[in-house]
C-alpha cells in the first residue's frame, strides 16, 4: 500500500504541473505598459514554487516507498546532516528565494503604486454602486463637478448626484455606462464608491483595486492594444455582485474623440 | 508544574447524575467529545452547503429537490437564487472555519488529551471548561437560527466586510437580522474560545506532572498550547469588533460606516466611520485564525507520524520553535489580505516581507517531517496515511502562498479561485486530514474500541485523490482570472472555465459521499468495534499509560504518573519492544534524549 501511495503522490504532483507547463488555463494576454513586470514576477514565482512543490512531493513519495514496513532487523537511520542541515537549507535556500522574490516583486508593485501619473495623464472618474459602474469624463473644462450624495437618483439617471444648474464644473461633465479610453495614453482613474465596497478588475490590464467607501483612491495605467475588455467587480457587494460588470473599449485617439463627442451630445 | 492550589482546582468528584455525566459535565474528556460531536454535526452541515453551492455553480438552472422547503424565497422550485447562493456560501465558510476547523483539532482533541498528556486530573477551571462548550454550542444555534429568519442568513461572506455588513437591510437580503445574528454568534463563540484558551494555557503551564518539563511535552500538546496563546489574543480582538458591528446596526453608531453613502437612492444616516477599520480588526484575528486551525493539526500529525515512524523527529525543539515562530509571525502578516484594499501601498510591502518570511518556519517544519521519514520504520495505518496526506496537502497549499504573499502578483490573483484553492488546501483540507488522523489514532483511547482500519484506508484513498481533484483546479481557475464569490459566471472570459467547474462539482460530490464511510465507521465502531487494548499503536506518551481505556474519571486512578523520559523514545531496545513509555522508570540506552 505504501508503494501505491508513493506512486499516487507522484502522479498527482506531475498531473498538477501539466496544465501549468502546457499553459492550459492562464491569464488573458497583457495589454498594459506595466503588466510585463507582473507577468515576469508571476513566471519567476511559478518556477520557484513549481520546483519546491515537485521536489517536496517526489521526495516525500520516495521516502514513503523506501522506508515503509521494513523487516524486523532494519535499523533506524538519521538523515545525513540531521536537523541542522535541513534548518540551514531552509534558512539559506528558501530564505534567499523568498527575499529575492520579495525584492524583485517590489519593482512591479512600485511601477504601479509608487510612481505618480504623468502630468498629462487623462483623468477619468469611475463610480461603483450596487451593481453597476459609471464613468465620468470632465469635459472641455478639465474639471469634475462636485458630487452631491443627496441628489443621487437612479430613476432620473443622476448617477453621480450632479447639479449642473448650480455647479459650473458639472455642466460639461460626461457620464457613461461604458469606459472608453485612447490607446497608448496614460489614464488616471479616480475611484469613488457610492455605497459599499467594490473592486475594479481588468485582467488584461493587470489592474485590480478596491473602491473604499468614504475614501477616494486612484490608479493609473496605459493600455497598449485596441479592443473591448471586461471590467468586473471582485469585492463582494451584494446579491448582484456576479453580474456587476462594464466594458472597457480601448480605441484609437480619433475614435475616442468621436466617441466622446457622441456621449457629450447625449448628456 | 503541579502545585497544591492547582491540584485542588482541577479535582472534582465523579458525577452521579445523567445530566452531570453527559450534558453539563465538568470532565474534560466528556467536553472534548462534546466538541467533537458539535464539529461532526457542523462539518456535515457545511459539506451539504458546499454541495448546494457546487451544484448551482455547475448547473445553475437545475432544481434541487426539497431545497424550497428550507427557503421558499431563496430557492423557489428548488433553484438557488443569486442571493441565496451567497447566503449558503457565507454559512458554509462560517460553519467550517469556526465550528469545525477551530473546534475539532483544538477544542475537541485538546480538551480530551492535553490534560492527560501533561499528567493532570483535569483542566484547572472545569466550570469554565464546561461553559466554553455550552457557549460555543449556543453560538452555533444562534448562527443556524439565521436560516429561519425572514430574510435568511447574511450574504456578506465570512469576512463580513463593512459597510455591506454594517448598513443594514438596505444592503440586501440577510444584511439586517442575518448580520446581527452572525455577529452575535461569532462574539459568543469568541467567549467560548477565550475560556477554552485560558484553560489550555494554565493546564500546560501549571498542571504538568512530576518530571514533565516543557520540552518533554508531546508535540500535540505543544500544538494546543501555542494555539491557545493565539486564541487568547486573536479572539479577544474579533469579539469587540463584532460588538461594534452590532452597535452600528442597533445603536446608531458608525464605527464602520463613513458619511455620504447612498443605497437604493437613500442617503444613509451614518458618518465618520472607517470601512478599512473593520478589515484591520477582522484580519488581525483572521490570519492568526489560519494558524489556529492548522497548528493543532501540525502537532497531531507530528505525534502520529512519530509513532508510525518508530522514531522521534530529527529535532523536537526545532519543530516547537518553528510552530512558535508561525504563531508570532501570524500577527505580522495579516495585511496581505488587504494588498488591494486601498490601504497605503507602502504598508503592502511592509506586510509582504513577513509573509514571505513565514515560508521559512513552514519549510523547516516540512523538511523535518520529510527528513525524519528517512531511515524510519514507517507503519502504514489509516492514521499515518492521513498524517502523510496532511504533509502533502500542506506542501501543495503552502507553495501557492508564495504567490499571494507578493502584492504585485496579488493584483492578478486577489479575490480569484486561486485564493480559494490556496486556503482550502492549506487550512481546510490539511486541517481536516489532521482531524482524521487524530480520530483514527485516538479513537481507541477515547471510546475503548478500535475503528475499522480497512474502511479507514478506503476513506483515505477517496479523500486524498478527491480533494486534489477538487482543489488543485481552483488554482488554474484563479490564474485564468475566475473571480470567487460569483453565483454564476457571466463574464465572457469565464465561459471556457465552466467545464472545469463541472469537473470540480462531480469531484466534490464524490469526495463528500466518501465521508459517509467515515461517519459509518465512526458510529459503528463506537458501539460494535473490537475492544481496544490500552496501547494499540505501541506509543509512548502519557495518554497510553492510563490504567483503563477509556481513561477513568480522574485519568490516572489513585496515583499520578511520574515522567522519566522525553516523549518519543522509539528505536530503542526495552522490555516492551522498540519503545519506552514516558511514565516507565525503565532505563535503557536512549540515543534520542535531546538536551
Amino acid at each position: 500500500m505504501a508503494k501505491f501511495f508513493a506512486v499516487t503522490i507522484i502522479l498527482i504532483a506531475v498531473a498538477s504541473a501539466v496544465p501549468i507547463v502546457m499553459h492550459t488555463w492562464e491569464a488573458p494576454a497583457d495589454i498594459s505598459t506595466h503588466g510585463a513586470l507582473i507577468d515576469e514576477q508571476m513566471s519567476e514565482t511559478m518556477l520557484e514554487a513549481g520546483i519546491s512543490f515537485l521536489a517536496a512531493q517526489i521526495i516525500l513519495a520516495i521516502f514513503i516507498w523506501q522506508f515503509s514496513n521494513p523487516g524486523p532487523d532494519a535499523r533506524i537511520k538519521t538523515f545525513p546532516g540531521g536537523a541542522k542541515g535541513l534548518v540551514i537549507a531552509a534558512l539559506v535556500l528558501v530564505g534567499a528565494e523568498v527575499m529575492a522574490l520579495g525584492i524583485f516583486g517590489t519593482k512591479a508593485w512600485a511601477a504601479q503604486y509608487f510612481t505618480p501619473p504623468a502630468a498629462d495623464a487623462m483623468a477619468v472618474q469611475v463610480q461603483a454602486g450596487q451593481f453597476a459602474f459609471y464613468f465620468r469624463y470632465p469635459g472641455l473644462d478639465g474639471r469634475f463637478g462636485p458630487i452631491h450624495p443627496d441628489l443621487i437618483n437612479e430613476g432620473s439617471q443622476n448617477f453621480y448626484g450632479l447639479d449642473p444648474d448650480h455647479d459650473q464644473d458639472s455642466k460639461d461633465d460626461i457620464v457613461a455606462a461604458e469606459m472608453a479610453i485612447p490607446v497608448n495614453k496614460e489614464i488616471h482613474l479616480l475611484m469613488h464608491s457610492k455605497d459599499v465596497g467594490h473592486s475594479f478588475y481588468v485582467p488584461e490590464l493587470r489592474v485590480q483595486q478596491d473602491f473604499v467607501p468614504g475614501l477616494d483612491v486612484s490608479l493609473h495605467f496605459t493600455a497598449t492594444k485596441v479592443g473591448k475588455y471586461e471590467i468586473v467587480c471582485t469585492q463582494l457587494c451584494g446579491l448582484g455582485h456576479y453580474n456587476m460588470k462594464a466594458y472597457l473599449e480601448v480605441m484609437s485617439q480619433a475614435d475616442f474623440d468621436d466617441w466622446l463627442k457622441k456621449e457629450a451630445a447625449m448628456q | 508544574m503541579h502545585d497544591m492550589s492547582a491540584h485542588a482546582a482541577q479535582h472534582h468528584a465523579p458525577p452521579t447524575s445523567f445530566i452531570r455525566k453527559h450534558v453539563f459535565s465538568l470532565d474534560h474528556k466528556v467536553i472534548g467529545k462534546q466538541y467533537y460531536g458539535l464539529a461532526l454535526i457542523a462539518v456535515f452541515a457545511g459539506m451539504v452547503l458546499s454541495w448546494l453551492m457546487r451544484i448551482h455553480l455547475a448547473w445553475g438552472a437545475a432544481p434541487i429537490p426539497g431545497l424550497e422547503l428550507l427557503s421558499k424565497n431563496g430557492a423557489p422550485a428548488g433553484v438557488i437564487t443569486p442571493e441565496y447562493y451567497l447566503q449558503l456560501m457565507t454559512m458554509h465558510a462560517t460553519i467550517m472555519v469556526f465550528f469545525v476547523l477551530t473546534t475539532a483539532p483544538f477544542a475537541a482533541f485538546g480538551n480530551f488529551f492535553l490534560p492527560i498528556q501533561v499528567g493532570a486530573e483535569d483542566m484547572p477551571f472545569p466550570h469554565f471548561n464546561m461553559m466554553s462548550f455550552w457557549v460555543t454550542f449556543t453560538a452555533f444555534l444562534v448562527l443556524m437560527a439565521s436560516f429561519f429568519v425572514p430574510d435568511g442568513p447574511t450574504l456578506g461572506g465570512w469576512t463580513q466586510y463593512a459597510p455591506l455588513s454594517a448598513v443594514g437591510k438596505v444592503a440586501g437580503p440577510g444584511q439586517g437580522t442575518g448580520v446581527i445574528l452572525w455577529a452575535a454568534s461569532i462574539a459568543i463563540f469568541c467567549v467560548g474560545q477565550l475560556l477554552g484558551s485560558l484553560n489550555f494555557i494554565t493546564t500546560t503551564l501549571d498542571l504538568r506532572v512530576k518530571g514533565m518539563s516543557l520540552m518533554r511535552l508531546p508535540l500535540s500538546a505543544w500544538g494546543w498550547f501555542i494555539t491557545s496563546c493565539m486564541g487568547l489574543t486573536a479572539f479577544a480582538v474579533l469579539m469587540p469588533a463584532c460588538i461594534l458591528l452590532i452597535l452600528d446596526h442597533v445603536a446608531g453608531t458608525s464605527f464602520f460606516v463613513p458619511s455620504n453613502l447612498v443605497l437604493n437612492d437613500q442617503l444613509q444616516p451614518h458618518s465618520g466611520g472607517s470601512t478599512l477599520l473593520w478589515q484591520h480588526l477582522f484580519w488581525f484575528f483572521g490570519h492568526p485564525e489560519v494558524y489556529i486551525a492548522i497548528v493543532p493539526g501540525m502537532g497531531i500529525v507530528s505525534h502520529v507520524l512519530i509513532t508510525s515512524m518508530r522514531r522521534p523527529m530529527l529535532s523536537h525543539r526545532v519543530l516547537i520553535y518553528s510552530m512558535g515562530a508561525l504563531a508570532v509571525l501570524s500577527y505580522m502578516v495579516y495585511g496581505h489580505h488587504m494588498f488591494v484594499s486601498g490601504m497605503n501601498p507602502v504598508s503592502s510591502l511592509a506586510f509582504s516581507f513577513p509573509t514571505l518570511m513565514i515560508t521559512i518556519p513552514s519549510t523547516i517544519i516540512v523538511l523535518i517531517w520529510i527528513g525524519s521519514l528517512y531511515g524510519s520504520k514507517l507503519r502504514i495505518t489509516a492514521a499515518s496515511l492521513f498524517a502523510l496526506g496532511f504533509v502533502s496537502m500542506f506542501v501543495s497549499g503552502g507553495v501557492s502562498g508564495f504567490f499571494l504573499a507578493q502584492p504585485s502578483i496579488d493584483i492578478m490573483l486577489h479575490a480569484t479561485y486561486f485564493v480559494v484553492g490556496h486556503f482550502h488546501m492549506v487550512m481546510g483540507v490539511a486541517a481536516m486530514f489532521g482531524i482524521f488522523s487524530g480520530t483514527y489514532f485516538w479513537f481507541p483511547k477515547m471510546t475503548g474500541r478500535m475503528m475499522n482500519e480497512t474502511l479507514g484506508k478506503i476513506h483515505f484513498w477517496l479523500s486524498f485523490v478527491g480533494t486534489y481533484c477538487i482543489f488543485m483546479p481552483f488554482h488554474y481557475l484563479g490564474m485564468a482570472g475566475n473571480v470567487r464569490r460569483y453565483s454564476a459566471f457571466v463574464d465572457d472570459y469565464t465561459m471556457r472555465l465552466i467545464p472545469v467547474h463541472k469537473f470540480i462539482t462531480v469531484a466534490a460530490i464524490a469526495t463528500g459521499c466518501a465521508q459517509f464511510i467515515f461517519l459509518y465507521n465512526l458510529i459503528h465502531s463506537r458501539f460494535k468495534g473490537k475492544p481496544a487494548p490500552d496501547n494499540p499503536w505501541e506509543a509512548t506518551s502519557l495518554e497510553w499509560s492510563t490504567p483503563t481505556t477509556p481513561p477513568p474519571h480522574n485519568n490516572f486512578g489513585d496515583k499520578l504518573p511520574v515522567v522519566y523520559h522525553d516523549p518519543y523514545q522509539y528505536g530503542v531496545k526495552s522490555s516492551t519492544g522498540d519503545y519506552v513509555m514516558q511514565a516507565s522508570p525503565e532505563q535503557v540506552a536512549t540515543p534520542h534524549e535531546e538536551k
